[in-house]
């Protein structure tokens, strides 16, 4: 981690709780550039042709290894879209890592668009971890427009973690998955706005094979005069079983909308979603205050827990 | 330790004002087990509020160890050393009972540590020490869990707002197991429940009758006791159980 500045050193510790130089393959990118790159026996990260990103391909039966793919950005005015596309075979078990940081010291907007595209063979486990991150207090804004696609294939599974806590001013996400017969889609996405700072997250996951479900639960919360809109889609296309479940705290003059939708295009689907907003519960901040904390400390007991 | 002098506690409803509670004078002591009961709707959880800070009095003042209180915030009495365990276990998604017991404590406490705390309120400890304090825990559980983070505050003025509310009679045979071996191991501090319950009057040193906003009776357990007993002041738990039980021969 020698060749990277003390900024870049802490977005990489944000975003993929990176100290050092991962263990197995990696690709760091800082500025738009490739940085530091490896790969394994197993797993091979490959620049595109025609230099819009990488594949990473990961071969069939790969178990208990690992792909670290985060981004940061140091610059201001900076904009870059990239993509990446996971190739995961057949029979393995791995944990990707991805992330992107900006500090944006300027008064230009800096954005990084990645647009994530998994192909997950057969059997196979992917755990998928994604934080993004902005600080830095300059004018210019820090955007992140994050595309995630998942296409799934027979008996696959597919956990996926999508944080953004804090700093993010703009950003516009979505997530699209396509899960076959016995497939199964874990999402727990964690959501936190603050000042003026907007929000917008669509889901839209086709359960296209037998038995195939997706569990969605996405968390929010909304402070100071920040915007959360969250639209969380499920199409159930045979008899499989979906949930959806979209939970805010929406706090001072924030604003929350909340799209739950369910399609079922078969009498065997069978689909379920949930939907709540309010504001912390007095009952919670009277509690942690009897414990002896002031009530913005519950305050923030109360959102932590929450978004853990 | 405690004193409410002249306290009165009044509310606006549908017919204009009405008194919750009217010119309290109570001394709790150090080193006391003390029951408030009375029939529903007396003030008794109000009392019990207005100890924690929750609610301030409308009139009066409230002093502890001599000191003013009346307008002291919750947090400040809780740094004071008042612990109060709520009728309603309040829920909380995403923070666990380890979390919720190392607030309590103000510490960082270990799992182990916390564990201790769990067995002394009858659970499991290494079962519950990571759940969430969530609505995937009964009402009993809620209630143990709620006692264990006034346990953890080892406060010297503890006030349980009904613990009997709410659950099944096996878990109140054990939760009257607990307030035993509090009395049992009482040291400085002062124990304040309110309850209607025959076992737990059975162990106080004091017991106070709160009947429409107003003291009714206080004194010893060997004096007030024999006065309420059979009354809906004193309720035995498991007379309904034995009305209801079938004759062997049946």
């Amino acid at each position: 981690m020698l060749k990277f500045d003390e900024i870049q050193k802490r977005l990489f510790e944000e975003v993929a709780d990176l100290h050092e130089l991962p263990e197995g393959a990696y690709n760091l990118r800082t500025n738009g550039k490739a940085a530091d790159r490896k790969s394994t026996e197993n797993i091979e990260i490959i620049s595109k042709e025609d230099g819009t990103g990488i594949d990473i391909r990961i071969k069939d039966h790969t178990v208990k290894q690992s792909v670290h793919i985060p981004v940061v950005i140091s610059e201001s005015g900076l904009t870059e879209t990239v993509y990446n596309d996971f190739y995961v075979g057949e029979d393995c078990d791995v944990l990707i890592v991805a992330g992107c940081g900006i500090d944006n010291c300027g008064t230009q907007d800096s954005e990084h668009d990645g647009i994530h595209r998994f192909w997950v063979g057969k059997n196979s486990k992917v755990r998928y971890v994604e934080k993004h991150y902005g600080s830095g207090d300059g004018t210019g804004q820090r955007i992140l427009n994050p595309q995630t696609e998942v296409y799934m294939a027979e008996g696959s599974s597919m956990e996926m973690e999508m944080v953004q806590i804090k700093g993010v001013d703009s950003t516009e996400r979505t997530t699209l998955a396509e899960l076959e017969a016995n497939a199964h889609l874990v999402v727990r996405e964690r959501l936190m706005t603050h000042g003026t700072q907007q929000a917008i997250s669509n889901y839209h996951v086709k359960l296209n094979g037998e038995d195939s479900s997706a569990d969605i639960v996405s968390r929010g919360v909304a402070r100071d005069r920040s915007y959360q809109k969250l639209d969380l889609k499920i199409t159930g296309n045979a008899a499989c079983s979906g949930h959806t479940e979209c939970d805010s705290i929406i706090m001072d003059e924030g604003k929350i909308l909340a799209v739950p939708s369910l399609e079922a295009n078969s009498v065997d689907a069978q689909l379920i979603h949930e939907a709540a907003i309010g504001k912390i519960a007095g009952d919670q901040l009277i509690k942690l205050m009897t414990l002896g904390l002031t009530e913005q400390e519950a305050e923030e007991q109360i959102i932590n827990g929450f978004l853990k | 330790m405690l004193e409410f002098q002249n306290v009165s506690f009044t509310v606006d409803d549908d017919q204009g004002k009405k008194e919750i509670l009217q010119n309290i004078n109570l001394v709790f002591n150090e080193k006391q087990f003390i029951v408030i009961t009375g029939p529903n709707g007396g003030g008794k959880s109000t009392l019990a509020k207005l100890i924690a800070g929750i609610e301030k009095p409308t009139s009066g003042k409230i002093f502890m160890d001599g000191e003013d209180i009346t307008e002291m915030s919750i947090t400040e009495r809780a740094k004071k050393g008042i612990a109060f365990a709520f009728q309603q276990p309040v829920k909380f998604k995403g923070i666990q009972v380890l979390d919720l017991l190392r607030i309590a404590s103000g510490k960082r406490l270990t799992a182990a540590q916390g564990c201790d705390y769990l067995s002394e309120v009858g659970l499991c400890a290494r079962d519950y020490i990571g759940r969430e304090v969530n609505a995937s825990l009964s009402g009993g559980e809620l209630k143990r869990i709620e006692i264990a983070t006034v346990l953890a505050r080892k406060s010297r003025f503890s006030v349980f707002d009904e613990p009997e509310a709410g659950i099944d009679l096996w878990s109140f045979q054990n939760l009257t197991r607990i307030f035993e071996n509090m009395r049992n191991n009482i040291s400085d501090s002062t124990i304040l429940i309110i309850s209607h319950q025959e076992r737990i009057l059975n162990i106080a040193d004091e017991i106070i009758v709160l009947k429409n906003g107003t003291v009714v009776k206080q004194g010893s357990r060997e004096e007030i006791l024999p006065e309420i007993i059979g009354t809906d002041s004193a309720v035995d738990a498991c007379a309904a159980l034995r009305r209801t039980e079938v004759p062997e021969n049946a």
